[in-house]
């Protein structure tokens, strides 16, 4: 049978949010069908993988100590998307947040000032922005491709990190284990709540969250961000400062993801390790699109994926499926959004043989 | 330094070359047909797993190789379906696409970490293998890095001198041209789409199976990208995407140069080299946009559909 | 007429074809015979880009038939047209820049070509024969827009053929290429070949044509043959009774100059681009100065100078002033602060970002205009900005939050411009401004710039189209190879003068001037 598609014209506003839900659902049919085919009760599975991690309170705090990393690397990628520039360099500016903030904190372990937290969350912000700032250099500068760029940075990142918290940053009385030693309680964020590990980077996400929405929905530096992206040339014509706004996109990027990358350190983590980050950086960039690049749509969809950590952990532990399912549903989640964005300018159709071929305006044909 | 230490550099280069060279030399005909894919690095890591499993639990090398190569191509039809068929942004399904590819080659692979297997072994020609530095390089090589010489020359004929090099190009440069003259766009674009994870999921299998014949979590380790990089350092041209590919394998084993002649580097600072070595080549490529402009496919990255 | 189906070459009987939202072709008949060159006539959006389509088999109709020779055909794509002996010239070329004119051949003609050798020697022949120099080896991006169309003739006869479609062949060229077209269009037809000519000129159409269809609102309004018909009977069969179609305006002199370019030069690195050179021009308030030019002859380079998009350096700021002041240096939005607006050559893409709503579009330009302040934008203001666009320019949309892409041409460019003029400029530069807008519209565009040049306004208008830069500009010259020919009072030039400036023949030998040409046809 042939699935044909015909042009609506016009986007289709309920599409644009319904892709989405689709594509999550479409993800969880596959994901059963997998479990399935590796001999798993498919409705147990997807109950340890997205029931099970929520069913006490110490289950959603852990869900939102997840969600904020994942929250603010998305927020900054947000605005990067919107002006079309594509920064997939979260992961890497959130290890040099990280990495930043720690060389701060393990210099200032005695200190007791509330000063300390400060400056090792500043420190953290600054460098993540300085970070996503040097793609912005290459671009501006040199005409670099940020896609490579930024992804090349994310490696250099992470040798850097791991060049020193395996040198300099080592703790010296930690028995040569790499990681720093245990930052100073005045540099920590303090836990919100007695029973669970919710920190004060709640604050600062929910900040960064109405920061972000007032920048895309009410300023005019947002509107010229939005024109950059859907059209450079107007943006031209017009004299918004396509240079300006790069730099401002990546480094407001860059800045959020140290803010992510510094926060997971000085929160429950507590000193720098090799492993700050399971990928929170890259998992940004799914929930950035499934959140359709909206502050509040990636609220929703940064909680998603903090739970598909949580429930990759857990399923790792009960059923001894590997955590990498958490990766595979990102990734299938994201291509299912994308093939179901179509929908938002097609209408589908179902045609019923071969023969009564593209006798309407039928531009794209799949076979289904 | 010795002779004998430039003949092994020479040799490590071009192993460590030949996975770049194959994954840029698909990337090359794909983009040319004016597809821009950056799922390289997920379809050589599936390559890879796939080839090191059905390598594994058969016996059989080649019959690796073979599955990592359908495997590589079934990404890519993923990619075609949802970029070419559905007219998707192609940056963004291309993300997706090594998203994906990350995620199922880790989770296919997980039982597979770290088991030993016995890889291709180097073959030397006689007599030629035995001319002074470059004989190494290029006659003592294992069966899949003479497969690579043989592809960089059929890609660079039938780019270069054939009917189907002239259509691909046409198609990546003007596809409504192409396609008012009856040249079926689609169908060029999906060829050359396939024909790039054919080559990414080739070159993940001579990660697994060859170069260090194991299975690791990301052994790719950027290579996909890195690739990427080297079909724009190359202008777009298939000879200078081998010479692309032999410099970048020379920035990968630095550290063998640097035991060499007795120096010692942290290994991670020295493991940053490709990178860095990625981000000035770009640099130095792309400062000149118009140059950059002249040379790229001209509709790559654009979404086409047909009848319009 | 009565012709037996057997003689004709083709014949289409009741063609529709519907697109979402519009019949663009309703129960079409149209007839060719042998070694006939026929007209079709027709508006922009009268359906003839799908007709012509429809005979090349790059889309199907939803019904009707095609007969070819006396025979029923269905076309399913070019390929199958072009067995069949149809050629076609499109409008925008459809040839590689980065081949060469060979393998430009080569491709369209599949395995018939031949080695590259015998297809050389071929391509040299069937040029020489038709009168039309081109040479096999050189790359398409080095060659003139003339040269390309030749390219695309000869692709076209390299073949046996019988019937060759030419859509707005003359939009590119020279008056005077446009004949030397003509000469070889009659020779080939006199050898046989039918050929479609598309257009909406009817000067050209009356000089060439044997018969003619004409379309309007996507049905057939009438056959004729164009000798025998006035241009008032061709263009009320075009365009039905619509307004504006005999307008003239009164010329006049303007008052003080507010643009002034002075031996404004700029090397542009771009090879495919065109350099400015040495370009002098004045524009005064209250007065309308028209450029003409075949695109490429620097139009783009020029306008990207006029509103900022390309700068230049501070110490030849003074190549381009404003009211005296230098400018040549300043941002876009410094520009407009001093009294600039300006409406692009593309509607979609760089007037007007198409997926954003049209209030969200009129902020984009007026945002100086109080709309935004402590950088937060005023959206009521905004929303009550648009909408009086709206109103005052009469766009037909449902309400200010459409995107724009979803406006027809003429709707969307009414918009753009009335948000210009809504801004009260000193000075508009406007490029094309009635590029495939319908006639309804172009006649409410062309009395905006009136109004706004009787407001007291300078205007440049930048225009491919010489009856428009005739109806409604005071002065004119013309661009050529980036250089600018002297301005002349409208009133005491014609055509065929500003046809040679077109062909860079400046000054030189002021001719009589043809009377019979100088008069503007009535269309734009």
């Amino acid at each position: 049978m042939l699935l044909s598609l015909e042009p609506r014209g016009q986007q289709s506003r309920a599409m644009l949010w319904l892709s989405p839900v689709l594509a999550a659902v479409l993800t969880l049919i596959s994901g059963s069908l997998l479990f399935l085919a590796l001999g798993h009760d498919p409705l147990e599975t997807l109950h340890t993988l997205l029931i099970a991690p929520l069913s006490d309170w110490y289950g959603v705090s852990e869900l939102l100590v997840k969600a904020l990393p994942i929250l603010l690397c998305a927020l900054g990628l947000a605005v990067a998307y919107q002006a079309r520039i594509w920064n997939i360099g979260a992961e890497g500016q959130l290890l040099i947040g990280a990495l930043a903030g720690s060389a701060v904190a393990v210099n200032i372990i005695d200190w007791e000032s509330q000063w300390a937290l400060a400056l090792v969350i500043i420190s953290g912000i600054v460098a993540g922005a300085a970070w996503g700032g040097l793609t912005a250099w290459l671009r501006t500068q040199f005409n670099a491709n940020e896609i490579l760029t930024s992804i090349m940075l994310n490696y250099i990142a992470l040798n850097l990190l791991l060049f020193f918290v395996h040198g300099a940053l080592k703790d010296p009385a930690g028995y040569n284990f790499p990681e720093s030693a245990m930052f100073g309680d005045a540099s920590r964020l303090p836990v919100l709540s007695e029973d669970g590990r919710v920190h004060a980077g709640l604050y600062f996400a929910l900040l960064a969250l109405v920061a972000v929405w007032v920048l895309l929905h009410k300023s005019f530096l947002g509107f010229q961000v939005k024109v950059l992206g859907l059209d450079r040339r107007a943006a031209g014509f017009v004299g918004f400062r396509e240079k300006r706004l790069v730099w401002f996109a990546l480094l407001v990027s860059g800045g959020l993801a140290g803010l992510a990358g510094v926060g997971e350190v000085a929160g429950p983590i507590g000193q720098l390790v090799p492993q700050v980050s399971p990928g929170y950086g890259y998992a940004a960039i799914t929930v950035a699109f499934l959140g359709r690049l909206n502050p509040i749509g990636i609220v929703f969809s940064s909680l998603l994926m903090a739970l598909l950590y949580l429930g990759g952990e857990n399923a790792q532990m009960n059923m001894n499926l590997p955590q990498a399912i958490t990766q595979l549903f990102q990734g299938m989640m994201l291509f299912f959004l994308l093939a179901c964005d179509v929908l938002i300018m097609y209408r589908p159709r179902l045609k019923a043989g071969l023969f009564k071929r593209s006798s309407a305006a039928v531009s794209n044909e799949a076979a289904v | 330094m010795d002779i004998d230490l430039l003949t092994n550099i020479f040799y490590a280069m071009v192993r460590t070359g030949t996975p770049l060279l194959l994954v840029a030399l698909g990337e090359l005909v794909c983009e040319k047909s004016g597809v821009l894919n950056l799922g390289q690095e997920g379809m050589m890591l599936f390559g890879a797993v796939i080839g090191f499993i059905v390598a594994f639990s058969t016996g059989s090398l080649w019959l690796g190789v073979l599955l990592a190569i359908a495997a590589g191509m079934l990404l890519s039809l993923l990619f075609a379906i949802v970029a070419l068929g559905f007219n998707a942004n192609q940056v963004a399904t291309g993300l997706a696409l090594t998203i994906f590819g990350v995620g199922l080659s880790t989770f296919a692979g997980a039982a597979w970490v770290g088991k030993p297997l016995t890889g291709f072994e180097p073959i030397a020609l006689p007599y030629l293998s035995d001319i002074p530095l470059i004989g190494r390089m290029l006659f003592a090589q294992d069966l899949l890095v003479y497969l690579s010489f043989a592809l960089f020359a059929l890609v660079a004929w039938v780019m270069l001198k054939t009917r189907i090099g002239l259509i691909i190009q046409a198609v990546g440069e003007n596809p409504d041209a192409a396609s008012a003259m009856g040249l079926p766009v689609l169908r060029v674009r999906t060829l050359a789409v396939m024909f790039g994870g054919a080559m990414a999921g080739l070159a993940g299998s001579y990660l697994s199976l060859a170069y260090t014949p194991m299975w690791a979590e990301n052994m790719t380790a950027g290579r996909g990208w890195i690739a990427l990089a080297l079909v724009v350092f190359a202008s777009w041209r298939v000879f200078r995407v081998l010479l692309g590919a032999y410099l970048f394998g020379l920035a990968s084993i630095v550290h063998l140069v640097a035991q060499g002649i007795g120096i010692s580097v942290s290994s991670n600072l020295l493991a940053m080299l490709p990178y860095v070595a990625t981000i000035v080549v770009l640099v130095l490529l792309s400062r000149d946009a118009i140059k950059t402009r002249l040379f790229a496919p001209v509709s790559l990255g654009k979404p086409w559909q047909s009848g319009h | 007429m009565s012709v037996s189906p057997e003689s004709l070459r083709l014949q289409m009987r009741g063609i529709s074809k519907r697109y979402p939202g519009c019949l663009a072709n309703d129960r079409i008949d149209l007839n060719i015979q042998p070694g006939e060159i026929h007209a079709l006539l027709g508006e922009n959006g009268a359906g003839k880009s799908t007709l012509m389509k429809i005979i090349y088999g790059v889309t199907q109709p939803d019904s009707g038939e095609i007969v070819w020779r006396g025979k029923p055909v269905k076309m399913r794509d070019p390929a199958m047209a072009r067995s069949l002996g149809i050629g076609m010239v499109f409008q925008h070329f459809s040839l590689f820049e980065t081949l060469t004119v060979a393998e430009n051949i080569a491709l369209a003609m599949g395995r018939a070509a031949g080695t590259p050798k015998q297809l050389e020697g071929r391509i040299r022949e069937v040029s020489q024969r038709y009168g039309m120099a081109l040479e096999p080896e050189r790359l398409v991006h080095s060659l003139s827009i003339g040269e390309r169309q030749r390219v695309e003739i000869v692709r076209c006869l390299m073949q046996d053929i019988e019937l060759l479609i030419l859509d707005e062949p003359t939009s590119v060229l020279t008056p005077q290429e446009a004949d030397e077209l003509f000469a070889t269009l009659r020779r080939l037809a006199a050898e046989g070949c039918s050929i479609l000519f598309i257009s909406h000129k009817l000067g050209e159409v009356r000089a060439l044509c044997h018969g003619a269809t004409v379309l309007r609102g996507g049905k057939v309004s009438g056959h004729c043959v164009p000798r025998d018909c006035s241009d008032l009977e061709l263009a009320r069969l075009m365009v039905g009774d619509a307004e504006g179609l005999e307008s003239t305006y009164a010329k006049v002199q303007g008052g003080e100059h507010f643009l002034q370019v002075n031996e404004l030069s700029w090397e542009n690195a771009d090879p495919f681009g065109t350099s400015l050179r040495a370009i002098n021009l004045e524009v005064r308030s209250g007065e309308i100065v028209g450029i003409a030019g075949v695109a490429g002859n620097g139009q783009d380079e020029l306008l990207a100078m006029l509103s900022g998009e390309q700068l230049l350096h501070k110490r030849d700021a003074a190549s381009i002033r404003f009211a005296g002041e230098p400018v040549a240096n300043l941002r876009p939005d410094a520009r407009r602060k001093l009294g600039l607006a300006f409406v692009p050559a593309e509607r979609l893409g760089h007037g007007a970002v198409p997926d954003m709503s049209l209030s969200d579009n009129a902020l984009l330009t007026a945002f100086q205009q109080g709309l935004v302040s402590n950088g937060l934008i005023k959206r009521n203001k905004v929303v009550a900005f648009a909408e009086e666009i709206i109103r005052r320019f009469a766009v037909k949309t449902p309400d200010a939050e459409t995107p724009a892409g979803s406006l027809s041409g003429g709707n969307l460019q009414k918009f753009i411009l009335g948000r210009e003029i809504m801004q009260k400029p000193k000075l508009l530069v406007a490029a094309h401004p009635t590029w495939g807008v319908d006639v309804g519209a172009a006649a409410a565009i062309h009395r905006a710039l009136i109004a706004l040049r009787d407001a007291g306004a300078a205007i440049l208008v930048i225009s491919e189209d010489l009856d428009e830069l005739f109806q409604i500009c005071d002065r004119i010259g013309a661009l050529s190879s980036g250089k600018l020919s002297a301005l002349t009072d409208t009133p005491s030039t014609c055509q065929v003068e500003v046809g040679r400036w077109m062909a860079g023949e400046f000054g030189a030998n002021p001719s009589p001037i043809d009377q019979a040409a100088a008069n503007p046809a009535p269309l734009s």
